[in-house]
């Protein structure tokens, strides 16, 4: 399968095998009008397979909710048809509205109009405590 | 403006801080009766809680100050489906400091952000209750003369007792403690506890089942009250209910300078005769309540 290279745009690589659609429905890519490929299980010399984005505009993408989502994922800018950066995501300290808190004793679950936000306590085992009650984020 | 939301809000200086003026007030209370005179401090108490709510208001008054506020969440606009943050917006209009008992964990995180006065957490479901922890210290201080260089058993549900998880986050920051872990199997120590807490910080602990075991090389015992609600069957719950009774008779291995702890209420953990032994601190805990908590609304109102 083969997809035309973009002009101007960004390219999400390295996505592990299966989280693409993920990606694609936090970072709401669903509303742009521009076009967007979305490639998976394309064959990785690293991972044996890997999912690919391709956004054929140069957008302003939350890299914090894609370093939560696919940690691993590179970003690749693209200018004229040439890379002009590429950005390896890392694990935010923080996400905001990303991970819903389960705890229900959480005052998450019964006030309006907060953000529900995590913290990065562990970066080794990339453990993600929610603000107000602590409790861990569960996948 | 500071809240004290976790104990870990303030440093051990701050602590200590705290600890000094509160031990200070405990010799000269005359030096502090006008020391928040039209300073008016609103006890929030979304859940009841008479003891916690009295020593707010014991220790405001004392300091030549005012209260007001409600003691359960039907007698707030809570009950008409108010949010936490428009009732502390509301309050914080009417008071100096608001101190706040929530049953929903995080709640006064949420009010610290839209509070214009302090905040203190005095309770948030079984998350935090930072002042518990503040009192805890000061007994263990005023009877132990240091915070340092302890062993402190804690014997009974160690997976529920959000006081003693507050107490080993405090003491983790102290030099040469020594935890004693002393519980029934299905009562331990969380495993973020020992992760994020202790082995975080290098604490030196141990665990058992026994306290007979452990007693001789306690400087400090914390009881807490073993449920029946926390076991899967009864038969579990009577073969080790006993086991985490203090009586005279498991104290005669204690050290004579030991002190015993418990943030009360009691049921039947603690025989009733161990109430007149010297080494029996709870009572006196009750009383250190109220003087860490004067301490700490001067502290927030920055008097000093």
């Amino acid at each position: 399968m083969k997809i035309d290279p973009i002009k101007n745009g960004i390219v999400i690589d390295h996505i592990e095998a299966g989280k693409g659609m993920e990606v694609y429905n936090i970072l709401n890519l669903s509303e742009l009008d521009c076009m967007i490929a979305l490639i998976k299980n394309v064959p990785s010399k690293k991972t044996g397979k890997k999912d690919i984005i391709k956004i054929d505009a140069s957008v302003a993408l939350d890299l914090d909710v894609l370093g939560y989502i696919a940690p691993e994922a590179t970003v690749n800018f693209i200018e004229n048809g040439a890379l002009v950066k590429k950005s390896k995501v890392a694990l935010p300290e923080t996400v905001k509205n990303v991970i819903k808190c389960k705890n229900p004793r959480c005052i998450t679950s019964v006030e309006q109009g907060i953000d529900q936000v995590f913290k990065l306590v562990d970066k080794e085992n990339r453990v993600y405590r929610c603000i107000y009650c602590e409790s861990k984020a569960k996948d | 403006m500071r809240n004290l939301l976790s104990i870990t809000d303030f440093s051990v200086e701050e602590v200590n801080e705290v600890l000094e003026t509160a031990a200070d007030i405990i010799v000269h209370p005359e030096a502090y009766s006008e020391k928040c005179k039209n300073k008016i401090l609103a006890t929030l108490f979304f859940e009841p809680s008479t003891r916690t709510r009295l020593s707010f208001e014991s220790a405001m008054l004392s300091l030549g100050g005012k209260t007001l506020g409600f003691s359960d969440a039907n007698s707030s606009s809570s009950s008409k489906g108010e949010s936490v943050a428009d009732t502390i917006r509301v309050v914080s209009c009417y008071s100096d400091i608001i101190a706040m008992r929530h049953p929903k964990e995080g709640a006064p995180l949420v009010a610290s952000f839209v509070s214009d006065v302090p905040i203190i957490n005095a309770g948030d479901g079984g998350h935090n209750h930072p002042t518990q922890t503040l009192t805890d210290l000061l007994t263990i201080k005023t009877e132990m003369g240091r915070l340092d260089n302890l062993t402190v058993g804690f014997c009974g549900d160690l997976k529920f007792g959000r006081t003693v998880h507050s107490l080993i986050q405090a003491l983790s920051r102290m030099k040469g403690i020594k935890i004693v872990l002393i519980s029934p199997d299905e009562l331990k120590i969380p495993d973020y506890v020992k992760s994020d807490v202790m082995d975080k910080n290098g604490m030196d602990y141990v665990e058992t089942r026994s306290l007979e075991e452990a007693m001789p090389s306690l400087d400090v015992l914390y009881m807490t009250r073993v449920q029946q609600e926390r076991f899967f069957n009864e038969d579990d719950y009577l073969r080790l209910r006993d086991s985490y009774i203090l009586t005279l008779d498991k104290l005669s291995t204690a050290k004579k300078e030991m002190c015993v702890l418990h943030p009360l209420p009691r049921v039947n953990e603690i025989a009733v005769d161990v109430d007149s032994d010297p080494r029996a601190c709870y009572f006196k805990q009750v009383r250190n309540g109220r003087y860490v908590r004067m301490a700490l609304i001067m502290k927030l109102l920055g008097i000093k």
